[in-house]
């Protein structure tokens, strides 16, 4: 229990993802299967379902530390967090033991502390909470008291996710980060022996579920004429989803993003439909939310990706296809080699004997007889919903990486406005001493309408001029949040629009990024919210 | 005795004022911290021990009076007698005494002890007035060893790792405390900003024994700081100033740390809950020892002490003022953060 907090604390204090990874290295290191099994329940977000009624918890505090509850009520305001409060108040015995920052001698492992006191809990009379979470209080001290009121009242969150576990734990026994992803996926129960199996180097499994790289394309740069004849390429819609590979091995289903996360979970369709796979597959494609055989706004697609359940509605509001690009594997056998006029030709074949749920759509080839064909399918891009045009040689094999020559994409221009910069905070990171994060607004009428939050675009040397402005010209703080005055104008570039109800403008801007800072345009002159529904308008 | 008006704390019987927020003809001053030291009045009392510090502060053309702490003196009847509070260096209680009544004034204190300063020393008196700063259960400090040993564990992972560490504290008390906490620890150099440098020297100048410094703008450009300490005052956080250290772990030495949100909100690697106020239960032990029945409770958590303490059957009042004790938003001080 003393290491478990100790690594909280290690995690907590830092907000470096490399510490965070380092810090659980050095625990799953260490600690014994039993021990790490809870400590990867814990941090990827389990959490047991009720023990006590948090109520309870905080009146037995008050009892235990001799606090009366207007007292107690007016320091959980101060602290904002019951369990650190309860840890702050609860009496500290002569030996210092119980002071917020020291250890304790509590014997126990994790797992003992949980398995033992935490879980039985659940089903135990109210007496006998009282009395087992009383004797847990004076056992414990400091963090780990901290750590305790975290689990016991159901609250324990700290800032790592399931994929940081798994990049620690490949870390610690050299598996691949992928690999040990997918064992944790679905209802890991956690276990000693389930621990051991997380980390076991025997490969098996590692390679039924392991992706090809994804083949990648450059900008294309110069005129198309200069790609030679057009009856050499193969022309796409490049569509605006999650790349992502889909793998039928052995009676089993796995779907990667590009970022390297297995996300088989989040798409149910996807699995549904990989069951008519024929065994071997491995497709390349993007994950669409598609309704009524077109695409919906990539806006929608959001709406389904932060979820951990996904409910009725949103799998019927939001369904999800996959439009194939490519086609890696078949029948077991590595078919990057093949060209891809080959691939296509057998892509063909395999997406339409599992189109029975019309979930795996090819996707479609613009017809290149000129390259005329290709600029008017370009300029048409947004109407398809598509970012612009994948142009591809025909004989070209599936590469691995970024490689120039036989893939080009061919993006639309993105959209553009001019905003005003009416709030700023800090950004986090190392970033988190500069103002880094702002927020811009288009005028209606008089006032000023905010619609969107925008990071990246400027250079070091302009956010540390930017920086110094804002200080200067704060109107108000909001916390870390600052009011400026609405003076700064900058050209924002975004990748789409949409309505959202949720947003004071009734719009949102998909990828928004400052393009430059116009330094030269007043405030006055910046665009209105008129000119953003005129956007929306010839976008839908 | 003692009654609030718009210029401050004022004791009519002595006419004087106590840590005055607007100029008045003759004020006593608890200790050197801004909101307690004001410029612009016409003539101050102080303690021998702050003098150096208050000079600084209230500038060369200042006309300030020291006393030496336990001999009383009469002004217009009323006996004034300095006993050290255990803040800073040279902070002070204001003991007066006026036809055998007896009020103590404790401006900012803390009971630990502190080889910075004079120790606190209790006083029987019938009224006493309290600073409340941190007036909540949840503030009980861990014993300072701790917290020092804390902070040098954290300097020497810092270190390993050949990064700086930088660690922000008042520039006047606390930044001295932390010097002369991480004396014979073993820690590398350790730089200053110019603010703490001021105030350093100030102290050094009156005895007090503390950790080498070398103020960081005597540095020449491109020196490398990993491994070093830098000591800077909150201010300085954010400010371009911090640019030159290259890989910097930072840390806040603040009773504030002790919650955890706190420190989360100023994005801070680390906190050290340390500070020169009481926390709670010293709150409550100094209330007790004055054996007061009357307890004036100013600046803090006013309305949860007084109604604690009237709980208690205590006959106490929260008193609006002007100071600030520990403020968790230290004002930008403009001077602080630009000199390099």
């Amino acid at each position: 229990m003393k290491r478990f907090a100790r690594l909280y604390s290690a995690i907590d204090s830092t907000t470096s993802t490399n510490a965070k990874v380092s810090a659980m290295v050095e625990y799953f290191s260490e600690a014994a299967p039993a021990d790490a099994a809870w400590a990867v329940y814990f941090l990827s977000g389990g959490r047991p379902k009720r023990l006590i009624p948090v109520r309870r918890v905080a009146t037995w505090a008050m009892e235990a530390s001799g606090v009366p509850e207007w007292l107690f009520d007016e320091s959980y305001h101060a602290v904002g967090d019951l369990a650190e409060t309860i840890a702050l108040l609860l009496p500290v015995d002569e030996q210092g033991s119980g002071a917020v920052h020291a250890d304790s001698y509590a014997p126990g492992s994790l797992s003992v502390w949980v398995e033992q006191r935490l879980l039985p809990l659940a089903t135990m009379t109210e007496d006998a909470q009282r009395v087992a979470v009383l004797d847990a209080w004076r056992e414990l001290a400091g963090t780990e008291r901290y750590v305790w009121n975290k689990l016991i009242t159901g609250s324990f969150r700290v800032g790592v996710s399931e994929q940081l576990v798994a990049r620690a734990l490949s870390r610690v026994n050299g598996v691949e980060e992928g690999v040990v992803a997918h064992r944790l996926s679905g209802h890991w129960t956690p276990t000693a022996a389930n621990f051991s199996a997380l980390v076991a180097t025997d490969s098996a499994d590692a390679d039924l579920s392991r992706p090809f790289p994804f083949y990648l394309a450059y900008s294309l740069e110069g005129e198309l004429e200069s790609l030679g004849e057009p009856r050499e390429w193969q022309a796409e819609w490049k569509w605006d989803g999650i790349r992502a590979q889909v793998i039928r091995r052995d009676g089993r289903t796995y779907v990667w993003s590009r970022g390297g996360e297995l996300v088989t979970e989040r798409f149910p369709e996807l699995s549904e439909a990989a069951e008519h796979l024929p065994d071997g597959t491995v497709l390349d494609g993007e994950i669409m939310p598609w309704k009524g055989g077109i695409a919906l706004p990539f806006a929608q697609l959001q709406r389904r990706i932060g979820r951990k359940k996904l409910g009725p509605k949103i799998l019927a509001d939001v369904p999800v296809v996959l439009v194939a690009y490519d086609l890696l594997e078949l029948t077991g056998r590595d078919f990057r080699t093949e060209p891809l006029a080959t691939r296509r030709m057998e892509l063909a074949r395999v997406v339409d004997g599992a189109s029975l749920l019309s979930t795996f759509v090819l996707s479609p080839a613009v017809p290149l007889a000129t390259w005329d064909d290709a600029r008017a399918a370009h300029a048409d891009s947004r109407a398809q919903r598509a970012e612009g045009l994948m142009l591809k040689r025909l004989d070209s094999e599936y590469g691995v990486g970024r490689r120039k020559g036989n893939w080009w994409k061919w993006k639309v221009q993105p959209f553009s406005i001019d905003a005003v910069m009416i709030y700023a905070q800090p950004g986090s990171g190392k970033r988190a001493l500069l103002h880094t994060d702002y927020t811009f607004a288009v005028r209606d009428g008089d006032a000023l309408v905010p619609f969107a939050k925008a990071y990246s675009g400027l250079t070091d040397a302009e956010i540390r001029t930017l920086d110094a402005w804002i200080r200067r010209h704060t109107v108000e703080k909001f916390g870390p949040v600052r009011q400026v005055e609405p003076v700064q104008v900058f050209e924002l570039a975004f990748e789409g629009i949409q309505r959202s109800p949720r947003h004071k403008s009734g719009l949102a801007v998909r990828f928004p990024r400052i393009a430059r800072w116009r330094t030269d345009k007043p405030a006055s002159e910046a665009d209105t919210i008129e000119t953003l529904r005129q956007i929306l308008e010839a976008a839908t | 005795m003692l009654r609030i008006t718009e210029c401050g704390l004022h004791c009519p019987a002595a006419d004087l004022y106590i840590d005055p927020w607007l100029p008045v003809d003759r004020a006593v001053i608890t200790h050197a911290h801004g909101d307690h030291a004001r410029a612009g009045s016409r003539h101050y009392l102080a303690s021998r021990e702050s003098a150096r510090v208050l000079r600084t502060r209230l500038g060369a053309e200042a006309s300030i009076e020291l006393a030496d702490f336990g001999v009383p003196r009469d002004v217009g009847g009323v006996s004034i007698t300095l006993i050290p509070a255990g803040h800073i260096l040279g902070s002070a209680q204001v003991r007066l005494e006026h036809r055998g009544e007896v009020w103590v004034v404790s401006g900012d204190y803390k009971t630990e002890p502190d080889p910075t300063c004079s120790p606190f020393e209790p006083v029987r008196c019938h009224t006493f007035v309290t600073e409340s700063t941190f007036g909540l259960p949840i503030y009980r400090w861990s014993a300072q060893e701790q917290t020092f040993a804390d902070m040098r564990a954290w300097w020497r992972e810092n270190a390993e790792h050949g990064r700086a560490s930088l660690v922000y504290a008042y520039a006047l008390g606390k930044a001295q405390r932390v010097l002369a906490g991480m004396l014979g620890a073993g820690i590398g150099p350790v730089y200053t900003h110019g603010a703490v440098e001021r105030l350093t020297a100030d102290y050094r100048a009156s005895g007090i024994m503390l950790h080498d410094t070398t103020p960081v703008a005597s540095l020449p450009k491109g020196t490398k700081y990993g491994g070093s300490l830098i000591v800077a005052p909150p201010s300085a956080a954010g400010s371009p100033w911090l640019r030159r250290f290259g890989d910097l772990s930072t840390a806040f030495a603040s009773g504030w740390m002790q919650v955890r949100g706190a420190r989360r909100r100023r994005a801070l690697d680390r906190g050290f809950a340390l500070s020169d106020h009481v926390d709670w239960p010293a709150l409550m032990t100094a209330i007790d020892a004055t054996g007061a029945v009357n307890v004036w409770v100013t600046h803090g958590y006013r309305e949860q002490v007084v109604r604690y303490l009237n709980d208690r059957g205590l006959n106490a009042r929260s008193i609006a003022s002007q100071w600030e004790g520990e403020n968790d938003q230290e004002p930008a001080v403009a001077d602080e953060a630009e000199i390099a």
